[in-house]
């Protein structure tokens, strides 16, 4: 072996997660939580951090960071206690932020996620509940906090609850990572606690990356900036490849914080970490610890929806979907929502048959529709009407796709819809047979033809007994009386 | 003739409900003698006869109309400048805030405002609360009335003066480690600090937000108690404020000392106390045995270490509460070459020396590294304190010390900060404890003609035993002889 080439090297990931909770009002004051608008329009005392405000807790922000530690199979903290960050930055109006510390609301969970097939266990370390800050623009000069001409402060996300999820550094590549984050992103969405949108910062994804020989611990590396789920792929990707050929060079990695930059493709360092910062954390003394009651924890246990994963592996184990189909129907909670109702509502159709339908038809015109998979507008009875009449016969499958895409636009019921534009399929062989053999004596020649053994004019008879029928031939009983008239 | 601006808040708020007098003559009055004695005292930094003005009429108007009035109408008072009020300048004596007008009032503001109280404007005080002479004002220094050449404590200073001046018949002044109950005392006025919760902090500049809590400073005990009941009670924006009726305390005035048990803290109650301190003190105590109090000593073991704790904990808070301070949002702005600096340089010039001190020893120790062996050693510590309370409240209804270990000290006479601290070692154990604390003149010292206070320390949440007490002992006793800034000259 060559003797600078390092051994095989081991990647280590850890990611640190914060998600902006979606409740009405900010964390600590009455102010409400949304994204963009105007500058300072939802700001008070308060959140603006003014002489002798206090903070007083949302409740809510409570309870959905005890089901985000829950659905994270943590443990419950029977007492968590709010501490103070200090450090000094204009976008926080406090110049503290009020996290916490060594008493988080959960701690010790795990996040089951899979790729290709295989399965993996990522542990998490702890979910805790904090504030969000404001923004900062820096205009002018160099652009940043340091070379700007000046700086303009937008305190409307300032004080946004926030939860931050820190995984174990127990992811091995960067698939994993990604898997981890889509998991965990769609467990949030599951739960109704977030808006999840990565574009928005409504949840921001840092990493720490390392790379090593096996048994052997590398530099941690901090990887911040990526703003979706692929640059977050993308971006470990780049980083295990660089520090890999650091270590195979002779070379050693810098222990840093790197900026991904999605259009060049590559992370840039922004800082060494020389010392760790000093937060001087201590108990914030303005609020009281949260001592969850047994009752309340039992009833939000109670209310906790299915997880993702857990319906999938259902879908496959009872209903018999493969696991992309499966993999589809769970990808938001309202598409698998949609699908259980329309499967319960269906008289007809089984399973594989609304699946289908789910995946195949319903998501490219779900495609067009902003928001479309997470919100998607039809309801599961009205689907299982549309599968219902494929399945009995009473629409082909692409007059099927014209009355979904209606009842999509209108909201109207299929059959309301089929029955007004006169959209039908005729089953009967009575009232096809006319048609037919309308087609056959005007097309003798062909007639011939095919009765000689050529089957290359069928489809165009065919073609020709859809035109007479106004498309609404069912196309199997239409062939079948063709071959039977022939014969 | 007794004039308007001597009667207590309780007579005042009486005469003006029997229509004897109207609200705007009261108001008149109160800042007739506001400006009457400024020049000597420097209560205020800021005054507000219009607003007062316009308060009275209004209270004028609802007398007349009939309506309902609450247990304050027509009442002038005073607030300590560190307590929040709308659209009215609140600086916390500090440069930094000196054009601070609030965009909103604090509860307690807001609750005397709708008992009817006047506001006739806001008070001198060290910067934000730090100091027990008001000399760090970033202002002016507040001269005792009883002896000009002296300061009337603090960091309440301005409030306390203001009312052994006759400015205003009462005021709210706010208490970390004593801030209310020692200028109270050097001034010769009642002082009560709130059992911590009692009292809602929502608006007050915080200091130390674990010890902080505001309670009223007036001319006699009845007084503390109609204005505690004003302000009492549960806060939905203040997460540490208790919950649970306010008691009547007015109504609980008469019961008297009889069959009380009362321990007298063996560990402030000898050395480090001025003599002269020590004899009123004793003579107060002896008051109480012939009301028919059980009198005997009791043993704190940890009191000794109150100030000790006390500043490990208060600027630890203290250093994070002041980070807000940045120019970026309100208060002063210096600009500098890039944000960093801009902070840097509005906290150089807008804190003032002791200010800057306590920042210092509160991110001290808060650093890692000292965190455990400082801050959290004191917290533990306080714990031990708050035990040695409960241990003596199993054996005493109330405990007894003298306020402060001297009389007023001369303006100027004290410079060493760690003297100063030692200022407030009567009544800093009671705030670590977060127990509820009332200094009630005992008498003038033999040496300087000063008033001496005697603190009652009650469990917490019994104002109610404390205030009856200290009524009973007020009533033995008699009150002080007016301040020779009492009668014009
Ligand atoms: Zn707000």
């Amino acid at each position: 072996m060559n003797p600078t080439e390092a051994p095989d090297l081991v990647t280590t990931i850890g990611l640190e997660v914060h998600v902006e909770l979606k409740t009405n009002t900010k964390m600590f004051c009455g102010c409400p939580v949304g994204f963009g608008g105007e500058p300072n329009s939802r700001v008070c005392p308060v959140c603006l951090g003014h002489p002798g405000t206090l903070p007083t807790m949302n409740e809510k922000a409570v309870e959905y960071t005890t089901k985000i530690a829950m659905a994270l199979g943590c443990d419950i903290a029977p007492r968590s206690v709010f501490h103070r960050k200090n450090y000094f930055y204009p976008d926080m109006p406090k110049n503290y932020q009020i996290s916490q510390y060594d008493l988080p609301v959960g701690e010790r969970g795990s996040l089951e996620v899979e790729v290709d097939g295989e399965f993996y266990t990522v542990g998490i370390t702890r979910a805790h509940l904090e504030e969000d800050t404001g923004k900062s623009l820096h205009i002018g000069g160099g652009g940043r906090i340091h070379d700007a001409d000046y700086s303009l402060e937008d305190f409307n996300r300032a004080g946004t609850p926030l939860v931050e999820i820190v995984s174990e550094p127990d992811i091995t590549s960067p698939a994993v990572a990604r898997a981890y984050a889509t998991e965990l992103r769609s467990i949030l969405e599951y739960l109704g606690v977030s808006d999840v949108r990565m574009e928005e910062g409504s949840m921001r994804v840092d990493a720490n990356i390392s790379v090593a020989p096996p048994g052997e611990r590398g530099k941690k590396v901090e990887v911040k900036n990526m703003n979706s789920l692929r640059s977050v792929f993308r971006a470990l990707e780049y980083e295990e490849k660089r520090q890999r050929e650091v270590l195979r060079s002779g070379g050693s990695v810098t222990q840093s914080t790197r900026h991904w930059d999605e259009k060049a493709g590559r992370t840039q360092e922004l800082r060494t970490k020389e010392e760790a910062f000093d937060y001087r954390y201590f108990p914030e003394p303005d609020l009281v610890p949260l001592e969850p009651a047994v009752e309340w924890l039992r009833q939000l246990r109670e209310e906790q929806p299915e997880l993702p994963i857990e319906r999938a592996k259902r879908y496959q184990r009872d209903l018999g979907l493969s696991s992309y189909d499966a993999g589809v129907l769970r990808s938001t909670k309202a598409l698998g929502d949609l699908f259980e109702q329309a499967l319960a509502a269906a008289k007809k159709a089984d399973a594989k048959q609304v699946s289908n339908w789910v995946t195949n038809d319903l998501m490219s015109l779900l495609a067009a529709v902003p928001e479309g998979t997470k919100n998607p507008p039809l309801t599961g009875s009205n689907l299982a009407e549309l599968v219902d009449m494929v399945a009995g016969g009473d629409l082909s499958k692409s007059q099927a796709q014209q009355v979904l895409q209606k009842t999509l636009e209108t909201g109207r019921r299929p059959r309301e819809i089929a029955d007004e534009s006169g959209i039908k399929q005729v089953s009967d062989e009575g009232a096809l047979e006319a048609a037919i053999d309308a087609v056959l004596a005007a097309n003798p020649d062909v007639a011939e033809r095919l009765r000689s053994g050529d089957n290359k004019p069928f489809g165009f008879l065919m073609g020709e007994v859809m035109k007479a029928t106004k498309g609404q031939g069912n196309p199997k009983v239409v062939s079948g009386l063709i071959r039977k008239k022939i014969s | 003739m007794t004039e308007l601006w001597e009667r207590t808040a309780a007579d005042l708020a009486s005469l003006v409900a029997s229509k004897q007098v109207s609200a705007a003559e009261v108001a008149e009055s109160c800042i007739a003698r506001t400006n009457e004695v400024e020049g000597d005292v420097l209560s205020y930094l800021t005054l507000t006869p219009e607003a007062a003005r316009a308060k009275a009429a209004g209270v004028d108007a609802a007398v007349a109309a009939g309506e309902p009035l609450g247990p304050l109408a027509g009442v002038p008072m005073a607030l300590k400048d560190i307590i929040c009020t709308e659209g009215i300048r609140s600086t916390a004596a500090s440069k930094i805030l000196d054009t601070y007008i609030p965009p909103y009032s604090a509860t307690v503001a807001q609750r005397l405002y709708d008992a009817g109280g006047v506001l006739l404007g806001k008070t001198n005080l060290d910067e934000f609360a730090m100091g027990s002479s008001t000399e760090n004002s970033a202002y002016q220094v507040t001269r005792n009335p009883w002896d000009l050449s002296k300061v009337p404590g603090g960091s309440s200073g301005g409030s306390a003066a203001a009312v052994a001046a006759g400015q205003a018949p009462f005021s709210i002044g706010t208490d970390t480690g004593g801030s209310i109950r020692q200028p109270a005392a050097l001034c010769g006025v009642v002082g009560l600090k709130p059992t911590y919760g009692l009292v809602p902090r929502y608006g007050l500049i915080a200091f130390a937000s674990s010890l902080d809590q505001a309670g009223p400073i007036t001319r006699d005990v009845r007084d503390a108690a109609l204005v505690l009941g004003a302000i009492a009670g549960l806060d939905p924006k203040d997460s540490t404020s208790l919950p649970g009726p306010v008691p009547d305390y007015m109504g609980a005035l008469d019961k008297g000392v009889e069959g009380l048990k009362i321990g007298v803290v063996k560990e402030i109650s000898g050395e480090g106390v001025n003599p002269a301190v020590q004899t009123r003190f004793r003579e107060a105590v002896q008051i109480l045995e012939k009301l028919g109090a059980q009198v005997g000593e009791v043993s704190l073991p940890t009191f000794g270490y109150g100030i000790d704790i006390y500043y490990l904990i208060a600027p630890a808070e203290a250093s994070s509460n002041l980070a807000r301070f940045d120019g970026v949002r309100y208060g002063l702005r210096i600009d500098g070459a890039d944000v960093e600096n801009m902070n840097r340089n509005s906290r150089a010039a807008g804190f003032g020396p002791e200010v800057k001190r306590r920042i210092m020893l509160g991110t001290y120790s808060l650093s890692s590294g000292y965190y455990d062996a400082y801050y959290l050693k004191a917290q533990k510590a306080r714990t031990l304190i708050a035990r040695d309370f409960a241990r003596a409240y199993e054996q005493f209804d109330l405990l007894v010390s003298p306020s402060a270990p001297t009389t007023a000290f001369g303006i100027g006479e004290i410079t060493d900060p760690l003297t100063m601290y030692l200022s407030d070692i009567c009544t800093v154990p009671s705030s670590l404890a977060g127990a509820a604390a009332i200094s009630v003149p005992a008498g003038l010292s033999a040496d300087d003609g000063l008033p001496v206070g005697i603190q009652f320390m009650a469990k917490p949440l019994d104002e109610t035993t404390m205030l009856s007490a200290a009524y009973a002992f007020e009533q033995e006793l008699g009150l002080l002889p007016k301040p020779p800034l009492w009668s014009p000259s």
